[in-house]
């Protein structure tokens, strides 16, 4: 480690380099935006507008804002137009408040060709807008590997080249870490952002985020995991970004209302330091705490999606990767953070890989990681699941996307649709644990099968199909992407409401926009349509705030008050929307309410609708979903819970026993694809957008967002 | 018959909530039970008696992902 940290800093070449005065915070901003040209090597200082705070709040509303301006609608991925943005938000950087250390990631998929934004922990947000700035803004295309370094103590930006001896991106952050700390309690100071090899050689790259943790004397990760911004990242030839700042103070953000913030952070630690460990134990477990629950309650993916639960779950439940998690340890991405979700297996010792024999510290695994990697892809062993996720991360691939595709290769192979011959000789059955691996290290190297893997679910089914002879609509039924993208670890196939969350999300099929699987299908809160559409408005923008400040979204529910109960609407958790109304106010000084808090993700939320249009999709033929996400597509899927099928199908007035299994699954495909439809027409219209899914011009006047270059793109389309 | 978040469940002699819970496999921690519209606390699961007929809500407190 020593010498390849000595190589890295007498190699350290300035191609460009700016220096500024760091602007002081008001209220939450530093009014500036760092821009930086990888093409020409320009370095400068935008201005914050007064329209982007009124319109766009921060973080992901600044990344769009930005894109929105870089790009036209012909611009791909991989032009150098393409823009990478990181924002925090106004609330980043507080220590007063759980989960307020995030930054937002915003660039143009190359995945979906259209916009992509990404929440992700560590400390790279908070360290950039105390470094004085609201945004970066990273725009062009290098000619050769470079780095971004930002000392926001002596105010200068440079853009550099250095010798690196490796590519994997648990090493990558160390050595820049010791490189730019210049002691060990000065490492706390550096965040870094990196790409591996993985994203060179897929679409599904990453980007890990760094915070040093001083309790393990390691550098620990975090993942902005979907879309492929870690593929854009490498294709600038960007092999890294650094940031320090060593003045973090409890004031750094400059609050209007320290004390408001603070009253709010202190009732919600009461609540965290008594309840959780009755309620989630996210200090314990972090989001594995689902992984029992989903397995009991038929909704973990097995197998591709088929099903919902397995006899082997319980090896990779809960207390399962309980055990394996280091206990009594803060385990926070960011300072402040009480709820301590981001759980670690120390000492791991790696079976496979270039890595093979060293123990290593790895991050997780957190409830997608385990789903994804582990019942998805048939693998129930916790360590064969540590390793994956563990190599994911280093080589800098997506775990859920992986999750899922490799999901689809192993149900592909298992019915021969592909064969050992196209796959070079792996044998990718559901649960070979040796395939399973060598095909993550081959996309991690970019050789053999793991480049076609890599190319994502969308891009196989064209291949499979189109080379191989496969039935496209049978691919099209259990491929689980849309837009390009690949679902998440949940099972929506019982809950029509989710079926939404999923398709009609602007990034594709992500649930951080709506999570109402057990609103709807467990507690039946949600009996009509228009309960329905109401929380896939409601929900949808509720959390797209979250990204607006450099928030984390699971300190809103993941921990609940114990009178919550009792209150009218207990799955908004109203005392915690409150918190969040007192933070914003505090640190911004204005005055907002809880309504006018949805307002601010509304106009983000249309913008982003109407960015989709403006790239060639984002109308309602955009949002359809394979049927695997609303039914079963197989016989033994519709087998396997006969009863429960049988009985939505007499429920319609059929008469099962005279009916054959194909004819029972044709029947339920007809009613549950008219079901989706229908909803779709009562969310179009709860959301104030046409039947084709645009919005209407009135929406757009009456969010503020009819900026002309807006209208322009909506009027095509009505 | 009981009903339970509007499924259907064969009513038995001395069915508690827990019991009821149980055949539904209802693991979730975080539960809030109305029987016949009376909140339920935790600590009366193993007591509280579902009579032949009753509407049961129990409220997965739950919105996660």
């Amino acid at each position: 480690m020593e010498s390849a940290v000595n190589r890295f800093k007498q190699s350290r070449k300035v191609l460009a380099e700016y220096t500024y005065e760091p602007a002081a915070l008001v209220r939450g901003y530093t009014g500036k935006t760092l821009f930086v040209d990888l093409s020409t090597g320009l370095i400068k200082s935008k201005e914050v507008t007064r329209t982007m705070k009124d319109i766009f709040i921060g973080g992901r509303g600044f990344g769009l804002w930005y894109l929105w301006q870089a790009v036209n609608p012909q611009t791909k991925w991989n032009d150098p137009e393409n823009e990478i943005i990181i924002s925090s938000g106004p609330v980043g950087g507080i220590t007063q408040y759980p989960g307020a250390g995030k930054s937002l990631v915003v660039t143009l998929s190359p995945l979906t060709n259209s916009v992509i934004d990404s929440n992700v922990g560590g400390h790279f947000g908070p360290y950039l807008k105390f470094s004085g700035w609201d945004a970066l803004e990273i725009y062009g295309k290098s000619d050769k590997d470079v780095f971004i370094i930002i000392d926001g103590d002596s105010g200068k930006v440079t853009i550099e080249e250095a010798v690196l001896d490796t590519t994997a991106c648990h090493l990558i952050s160390e050595i820049l870490t010791e490189a730019f700390a210049h002691s060990e309690s000065d490492k706390k100071n550096i965040s870094v952002v990196s790409a591996g090899s993985g994203a060179d050689h897929t679409l599904i790259g990453i980007l890990n985020f760094s915070f040093y943790d001083p309790h393990r004397k390691v550098v620990r990760l975090k993942q902005a995991g979907r879309g492929g911004t870690g593929t854009v990242f490498r294709d600038k030839k960007l092999r890294a970004l650094v940031v320090r700042f060593s003045g973090l103070k409890a004031k750094s953000n400059n609050p209007a209302d320290f004390e408001r913030i603070v009253a709010a952070g202190k009732r919600i630690n009461r609540e965290i330091r008594e309840l959780d460990d009755v309620q989630n134990r996210m200090r314990q477990v972090g989001t594995a705490s689902l992984l029992t629950v989903m397995n009991d309650y038929d909704l973990l993916p097995v197998h591709n999606f088929q099903y919902g639960s397995h006899v082997d779950g319980p090896k990779i439940s809960t207390e399962v990767f309980r055990s394996r998690f280091t206990q009594n340890v803060f385990d926070g991405c960011w300072h402040g953070c009480t709820l301590s979700c981001c759980k670690a297996v120390d000492g791991f010792e790696l079976k496979t890989g270039p890595f093979k024999g060293e123990k290593v510290v790895v991050d997780g695994p957190e409830y997608e990681n385990a789903a994804g990697l582990g019942s998805n892809c048939g693998i129930f062993d916790p360590d064969c699941i540590i390793e994956a996720n563990f190599y994911c991360d280093t080589y800098g691939i997506d775990t859920i996307s992986t999750g899922t595709l490799v999901a689809f290769i192993m149900e592909c192979y298992e019915r021969g649709i592909i064969n050992k011959e196209i796959t070079g000789g792996l044998e990718l059955n559901f649960g070979n644990k040796e395939a399973f691996m060598e095909l993550i290290h081959q996309m991690g190297r970019g050789e053999g099968f793991g480049k076609i893997a890599g190319l994502g679910v969308r891009r196989m089914k064209k291949i499979f199909s189109e080379q191989y002879g496969a039935d496209s609509n049978f691919l099209q039924d259990i491929g689980m992407e849309a837009k390009g993208l690949e679902y998440s670890q949940y099972l929506s196939k019982e809950s029509l409401a989710q079926q939404g969350g999923y398709g009609l999300a602007n990034k594709g099929p992500q649930h951080d926009e709506a999570w109402l699987i057990f609103m709807d299908m467990v507690n039946k809160q949600l009996p009509t349509f228009e309960d329905k559409a109401e929380a896939l408005h409601y929900f949808p923008m509720f959390r797209t705030w979250f990204g607006l400040q450099g928030l984390c979204k699971l300190p809103w529910n993941d921990i609940e008050p114990e009178d919550n109960k009792q209150t009218d609407e207990p799955a908004k958790v109203p005392a915690h929307v409150q918190n969040y109304v007192d933070i914003y106010n505090g640190v911004t000084g204005q005055n907002i309410d809880k309504d006018e808090l949805i307002l601010q993700s509304e106009r983000v939320y249309n913008f982003q609708r109407v960015f989709n249009l403006r790239m060639g999709f984002g109308t309602r033929k955009d949002d359809a979903v394979p049927y695997r996400s609303l039914g079963p597509v197989t016989v033994e899927e519709y087998e396997s819970r006969a009863e429960r099928y049988d009985s939505q199908l007499k429920e319609l007035g059929l008469n099962v026993e005279e009916m054959s299994t194909g004819e029972k699954l044709k029947a339920l495909r007809k009613h549950r694809e008219e079901m989706y439809e229908k909803l779709v027409d009562v969310v179009y219209q709860r959301r104030g957008w046409t039947k084709n899914g645009i919005p209407r011009l009135e929406t757009l006047r009456r969010l503020g967002i009819d900026f002309p270059e807006v209208v322009a793109v909506v009027e095509k389309h009505l | 018959m009981v009903e339970i978040n509007g499924h259907l469940v064969k009513w038995e002699e001395g069915m508690t909530v827990k019991r009821l819970l149980e055949i539904m496999n209802y693991t979730f921690p975080m539960i809030i039970v109305r029987v016949n519209g009376e909140a339920v606390n935790k600590e009366e699961w193993d007591t509280y008696p579902v009579p032949r007929g009753a509407k049961v809500q129990a409220l997965h407190q739950i919105a996660g992902g």
